[in-house]
């Protein structure tokens, strides 16, 4: 029988949709979804491919020219591309929701009562729960933090937690973001563009807002002023316009309405920070810096840094000017340390972690190394220090050299290794030029502390556009989706 | 009522500068397209070459290995990339420090100028021959319209405003005397009665490129002649691009980022704004004529390179006024 064109692009887009083995977002079983996933998949089929697709370029386009973009830079010139933008949401349950807020205040709870720990008295090196050279030895390990108090203990203001999930959907961290973790702009603005290219896909549904992202924060830099300052002055530190993630920067300083300064708009006198306005000089006490440790101040860190702003550690030291998030957090957020935050959730806590890392061997343990030895063929072998993917074998998708190299290199130094199992991530329905087919994603919540935590509902849902890849990086062919959190039924929103 | 936001200088900067170059683009635009119609037959070549020499840009063309041809010229104001005084730079420039001004700025603002700065860098040699040049110089003129259009319904009136407005006002003084200017740099052939015909027919030509006509129809007379047409372009506060009109708006805000702001570095500024106002408003347009207008305009000019200065001086960071600025009268590149 003939199909003519007009019953193919009427037809259900999920037709031929195949999740395969993968746990997928939108069609696999969830309870207490309410149906609506099932409503928005009943909706999407209502608006056609066509038309999706339409829809599709239109708000990509409406990126552009909102210069909703980050840069990369080639040899020749510097490119403004967007992130692109898969209009399918990901839908996360309120009990999901619930299990994911929890773990993350419990990771951040965790992670500054260790930072804290280790910049004092290193009980938990001296309980032999977590290996000293990993600590002192670490490259961002910073002794200018040592016995220095920071409000509230909060060292990791700002934290972004990369979040998996198995094929069973069970979700899993897989790593932890405490420096200057970056995306959430996005998280906002696809909500943004979401509801005003597809109002028919988000009338009615009850989702958790995400608009409140900017006012959190502020709040939680005026609560980490130094004490005793009335009104503080909040400024965002940005290497500039020419950095990639620049339209965040702008962005959550626009939310927070406060300035967007660049380390030469700023200047240290008698260890106070002040920023330079047509008016004079006018005291700043909370930089929301976005700028590494290593360029924060040229007297102290790189000596060829011009980023930053020469004195401002000392200022710091002296307590006239909070920093968020505090200098040295790059020691708890590493590959090595990761291997240890459930037993540092333990220590510090005293409950087990609520969302459990990815298993993970850790080699410089004789137990770990002779199972990563034992089943290299199946794991995934990481070394601990570097960083970008470097020095990674897939054991599943490795040749037998390949192997052998790997066996000498951990056997060499077992201290440097890790290994974990292949993670099936679960996937989500993306449009592509084949149609809507399943494509893998993480999640990035982002948690907000001051003297308490509170984590955005949902965070950024990163996709991994090329068919079968598993890497979500906006420089790799990454995209995004919005991410929607359902509100409990008889929540008021 | 909230204190006032503090304003960071880099902004102010940032805002003046903005404002100026897209000024700058709108009147090159509109000199472009007047020149055009001074082409006479034959004698193609001059009135692009006037339009050279009211922009200074004798040696930067020369550099080139360029001469004065109408297409050379179009080209160099209006594709040229490389032209620090072109069309191309200073829109490069304005949305360079539209970015940087991101966080203060309308999104609305931020969109219109990124979308135009877009659609005039794809500009080719196609779009600007023959026929295609007026509707172009009209789209360039559009855009920034539409540009002040969306700030002024959108851009938050703080000291942010005042310094943007400066920044245009400056600007858009300085265009009326190149404008006023490009009539003396053009030679007028013929007998006398052909001469003056011909000389009407350049200073309509002038009018109509700054939207001046039909107004100055209304107050001008039957019988208007040279005197009518600068005492108007320099004096009547009537029109939005006088001379004496932005310099009395330039006083009016300066004086308000006194009073309301609190800035306290207007005095110098303002003190070059009484020099300018006896300067211009003081003078007869009957005896600028009598004693050259073209060193007249000269010195205009250098009065709002000075009084620019003293702004820049006053409240922006880094600003390395006179010598930068009296060569270029461009924005000084900071780190």
């Amino acid at each position: 029988m003939q199909v003519t064109a007009t019953a193919l692009s009427a037809a259900d887009p999920f037709r031929d949709y195949d999740a395969g083995p993968y746990f997928c977002e939108l069609t696999g079983a969830r309870d207490g979804d309410g149906g609506a996933a099932a409503e928005v998949r009943a909706r999407i089929a209502t608006i056609g491919l066509d038309a999706l697709r339409a829809r599709a370029a239109a708000a990509e386009g409406e990126l552009i020219n909102l210069g909703v973009t980050f840069t990369v830079y080639t040899e020749a010139q510097a490119i403004d591309r967007i992130l692109p933008f898969d209009c399918i949401p990901r839908i996360l349950t309120a009990a999901e929701w619930r299990r994911l807020e929890a773990g993350v205040k419990q990771r951040v709870a965790a992670l500054n009562a260790f930072l804290h720990d280790i910049y004092h008295g290193r009980k938990i090196i001296r309980d032999g729960v977590v290996p000293e050279d990993l600590v002192l030895g670490n490259a961002n390990y910073r002794p200018e933090m040592e016995n220095f108090p920071v409000r509230f203990g909060t060292y990791v203001h700002i934290c972004g937690t990369d979040i998996v999930r198995d094929q069973n959907g069970d979700f899993l961290v897989l790593e932890d973001n405490a420096r200057t973790p970056s995306g959430v702009s996005y998280v906002v603005e696809n909500r943004h563009l979401m509801s005003r290219t597809f109002p028919d896909l988000m009338a009615g549904q009850r989702l958790r807002p995400v608009d409140d992202y900017g006012r959190r924060l502020l709040e939680a830099m005026v609560e980490i002023a130094p004490e005793g300052v009335d009104e503080p002055q909040v400024v965002l530190l940005s290497p500039g316009i020419y950095n990639s993630a620049y339209f965040e920067h702008v962005f959550l300083a626009r939310e927070m309405g406060v300035p967007l300064v660049e380390g030469a708009d700023l200047v240290v006198e008698n260890d106070r920070v002040w920023m330079r306005t047509t008016a004079g000089r006018r005291a700043v006490h909370t930089i929301y810096r976005r700028i590494g440790d290593d360029f924060l101040d040229p007297t102290v860190f790189r000596p060829e840094s011009l980023l930053g702003v020469p004195g401002l550690i000392g200022a710091w030291r002296r307590g006239n000017v909070t920093l968020a998030n505090a200098v040295g957090t790059g020691v708890a957020d590493d590959k090595a340390i990761y291997a240890y935050m459930p037993r540092i959730i333990r220590y510090y806590l005293d409950e087990d972690a609520i969302l459990p890392n990815v298993q993970t061997h850790i080699c410089r343990e004789k137990e770990g190394l002779d199972y990563t030895l034992a089943h290299l063929h199946e794991l995934v072998t990481k070394p601990v220090g570097e960083s970008g993917g470097y020095g990674i074998t897939i054991g599943p998708r490795a040749s037998q050299a390949e192997l052998d190299h790997a066996r000498a290199a951990i056997v060499a130094d077992p201290a440097n290794w890790i290994s974990q199992p292949m993670i099936s991530l679960s996937v989500a329905p993306t449009l592509t030029e084949q149609g809507i087919r399943p494509r893998h994603l993480d999640l990035r919540p982002f948690a907000v502390t001051g003297r308490q935590t509170w984590v955005l509902p949902g965070g950024l849902s990163r996709v991994a556009l090329k068919e079968g890849s598993l890497v979500v990086n906006s420089s790799q062919g990454g995209g995004s989706k919005d991410t929607w959190v359902l509100a409990d039924p008889g929540e008021t929103l | 009522m909230p204190r006032p936001a503090p304003l960071l200088a880099r902004y102010a900067e940032g805002l003046f500068w903005m404002a100026r170059y897209l000024e700058r683009i709108e009147n090159l635009a509109r000199l472009v397209d007047v020149t055009q119609t001074f082409e006479s037959p034959g004698r193609e070549t001059e009135a692009w070459q006037a339009l050279i020499r009211i922009n200074a840009d004798e040696d930067e063309l020369a550099r080139r290995g360029l001469t004065a041809t109408p297409e050379a010229v179009k080209h160099f104001y209006l594709l040229d990339h490389a032209n620090p005084t072109g069309i191309q730079t200073s829109l490069e420039a304005a949305r360079t420090n539209a970015r940087t001004l991101r966080p203060l700025i309308s999104t609305e603002m931020w969109k219109q100028i990124n979308i135009f700065h877009r659609e005039i860098g794809a500009l080719t040699e196609a779009d600007i021959t023959g026929d295609q040049l007026s509707p172009v110089c009209a789209r360039i003129k559009e855009g920034v319209q539409a540009h002040t259009g969306i700030t002024e319904g959108t851009l938050f009136r703080d000291q942010g405003w005042c310094f943007y407005q400066l920044g245009r006002l400056i600007e858009r003084a300085d265009q009326t005397t190149r404008l006023l200017d490009i009539r003396y740099h053009l030679l007028v052939h013929g007998h006398s009665e052909e001469r003056r015909v011909a000389e009407l027919t350049q200073w309509n030509g002038v009018l109509r490129a700054v939207a001046g006509y039909h107004a100055f129809r209304r107050v001008g007379g039957a019988d208007f002649g040279a005197v009518d047409v600068v005492a108007f372009l320099l004096h009547d506060t009537s029109f939005p691009r006088s001379v004496a009109l932005c310099v009395a708006e330039i006083d009016a805000l300066l004086t308000r980022l006194r009073s309301r702001y609190g800035l306290r570095g207007t005095v110098a500024a303002l003190e070059r704004v009484e020099e300018l106002r006896a300067g211009v408003l003081g003078r007869p347009a009957a005896r600028v004529l009598a004693d050259g207008l073209h060193q007249f305009l000269d010195g205009v000019q250098r009065d709002l390179i000075l009084l620019a200065g003293e702004i820049g001086t006053a409240f922006f960071r880094d600003w390395r006024p006179l010598e930068a600025a009296s060569q270029s009268q461009s924005q000084t590149q900071t780190a």
